[in-house]
């Protein structure tokens, strides 16, 4: 009988992909701001998904960041260009052939993954852990990364002002 | 067999969760449809009117001097509201997208009730903790909860299909994006001085040590403005600003989808008002009542405690509302990018410093 957990694991997973598909390919609607908040639902299963992890802190910066603030930019930015509903194009040969070797290199390598992993292994990485814990290993065992992610951030943040200000004095 | 299941922990955890979940939520109402009362009154007297005192049913003025008492007061006003948000036409416009027409009302209570979830609002009755989920992270919770909170008026701004709607819910959500930069960061120094992202170790930790706010004054400055900013509370109403908006994101709206909006603001009302006690102002702690509860008697009183704080925070929030005009768009944005953000930033280097030096 399977637990609790797993039938909530599988429960979120599934939403996700749901979710993620029809953000992407929606049959009913071709609406932008429809796939905007259908990628907002994805988000918050993955959220989900975390907490089943024990990974409270993910969980809550997941929402907190992407689906708080990143997607509402996202929306912001729709609704000002007002775009229209995007027509249905006619698929186009060289990128379905593209797209179906990029699928099947993705797949080659999850599977080549799963296959190498040894079952019930008991080093699972450990992201689960206290807010606490999580800022050590952040700022004693990856300080360097983490302040080059910041710095990579501060970057794109002078590079947005500098093209958003026509006239530069 | 129904002692034995409700012998297991996990039936018991379920069954004390829905019977806090119920009585918070019946609270909550109930505070929402006398805040709008209170809200009446209030700008009644500063205005020097007398505000509601006519509504009463039929049989209540037959009662000796207190059903007069409670007419004059307007006690009986908030049934009449009620009642006429439910009797009213509920009317669509012809032009509307009507999927987020109809989701986005939804969406503006749900956040405001789920982030009180995690306020500890007294310390034990009996063997309960009197929290509804005691989470480790009950703060981010908290913010990543209220920032869901802007999808609603963006939505509805957005469904409405027509101008002044929209732009209000433009407003709203650069606005609301604004302004939960600068109350994040005014959180952060709590924590530092803390340690402890638990909302019920943090309220302990001040019935030890003292009321943070004695701590983090300007902490709780620039907490108490964005708080008026994301409950879309004048002086910073300017997502629905009637007076160049019509009623801006919900102009289209009509009765009980109208309500729920209006009691979204008021439940955001008393979720940043519990927030702020829970921070800054000891919670249900009094400085001489720090010891969580053991008996019945003094889990009540922490209650009360708790209940007594937030209201004055809650007159707090309608007095302002009637004592300051509103801001000019520009001088939000400025006061929301270029005050309180570098002067939350500072506070935090302040802090840091300041526990660092403290602790070696």
């Amino acid at each position: 009988m399977p637990q609790p957990t797993d039938l909530l694991f599988y429960a979120f997973a599934g939403l996700t992909l749901l979710f993620g598909f029809l953000c992407v390919a929606n049959p009913l609607s071709r609406n932008p701001v429809t796939s905007a908040m259908f990628l907002v639902l994805t988000i918050v299963s993955m959220a989900g998904l975390f907490v089943l992890l024990n990974a409270f802190f993910l969980a809550a910066v997941q929402i907190l960041v992407y689906a708080g603030a990143v997607m509402v930019l996202f929306l912001f930015v729709i609704m000002l260009l007002d775009l229209r509903e995007e027509e249905r194009r006619k698929l186009n040969r060289v990128a379905l052939g593209l797209g179906g070797v990029a699928i099947a290199g993705l797949a080659g390598i999850l599977v080549r993954a799963l296959a190498s992993a040894t079952p019930k292994s008991a080093s699972v990485p450990a992201v689960e852990g206290t807010t606490i814990e999580l800022g050590r290993i952040l700022f004693r065992s990856y300080l360097l990364p983490f302040e080059i992610v910041s710095v990579l951030l501060l970057v794109a943040m002078v590079g947005v002002i500098l093209l958003s200000k026509k006239e530069l004095k | 067999m129904i002692e034995e299941l409700l012998s297991q922990p996990t039936v018991q955890f379920a069954v004390f969760s829905a019977v806090k979940i119920a009585v918070v939520f019946a609270v909550v109402m109930t505070f929402v449809a006398y805040a709008v009362l209170v809200e009446r009154k209030v700008s009644a007297f500063i205005q020097d009117r007398v505000g509601p005192n006519r509504t009463a049913p039929p049989l209540a003025l037959k009662i000796p001097v207190l059903g007069r008492l409670l007419q004059s007061w307007g006690m009986f006003q908030p049934m009449a509201d009620g009642l006429k948000f439910m009797l009213k036409e509920d009317f669509t416009p012809s032009y509307v997208r009507k999927v987020y027409f109809w989701l986005a009302p939804a969406i503006t209570v749900i956040p405001a009730f789920l982030t009180l979830c995690v306020i500890p609002f007294g310390s034990n009755l009996g063997d309960q903790k009197m929290v509804i989920a005691d989470l480790d992270v009950g703060i981010l919770y908290t913010f990543g909860i209220v920032s869901l909170g802007v999808y609603g008026i963006v939505l509805a701004g957005y469904a409405s299909n027509s101008k002044y709607p929209f732009l209000g819910g433009i407003r709203s959500s650069a606005q609301m994006i604004s302004y939960e930069i600068a109350m994040g960061m005014s959180v952060v120094t709590l924590f530092m001085i803390v340690g402890d992202l638990n909302l019920s170790r943090v309220i302990q930790w001040q019935a030890d040590h003292g009321w943070l706010v004695l701590y983090q004054p300007v902490s709780f400055v620039v907490f108490l403005v964005a708080a008026f900013a994301e409950t879309n509370r004048l002086p910073f109403d300017l997502p629905e600003s009637e007076t160049e908006l019509v009623g801006g994101y919900h102009t289209e709206y009509s009765s009980m989808k109208f309500a729920l909006f209006f009691l979204g603001e008021y439940a955001n009302m008393i979720a940043s008002s519990a927030m702020m006690v829970t921070l800054f102002f000891g919670g249900w702690s009094l400085p001489f009542l720090g010891a969580p509860a053991k008996g019945l008697l003094g889990g009540l009183v922490h209650i009360g405690v708790f209940v007594a704080k937030m209201i004055v925070l809650m007159v707090v929030f309608i007095w302002v509302r009637w004592m300051l005009p509103r801001f000019r768009y520009d001088q939000l944005m400025d006061l929301g990018w270029r005050r309180f953000i570098p002067l939350a930033l500072a506070n935090i280097v302040v802090t840091a410093l300041a526990v660092a030096a403290f602790n070696r």
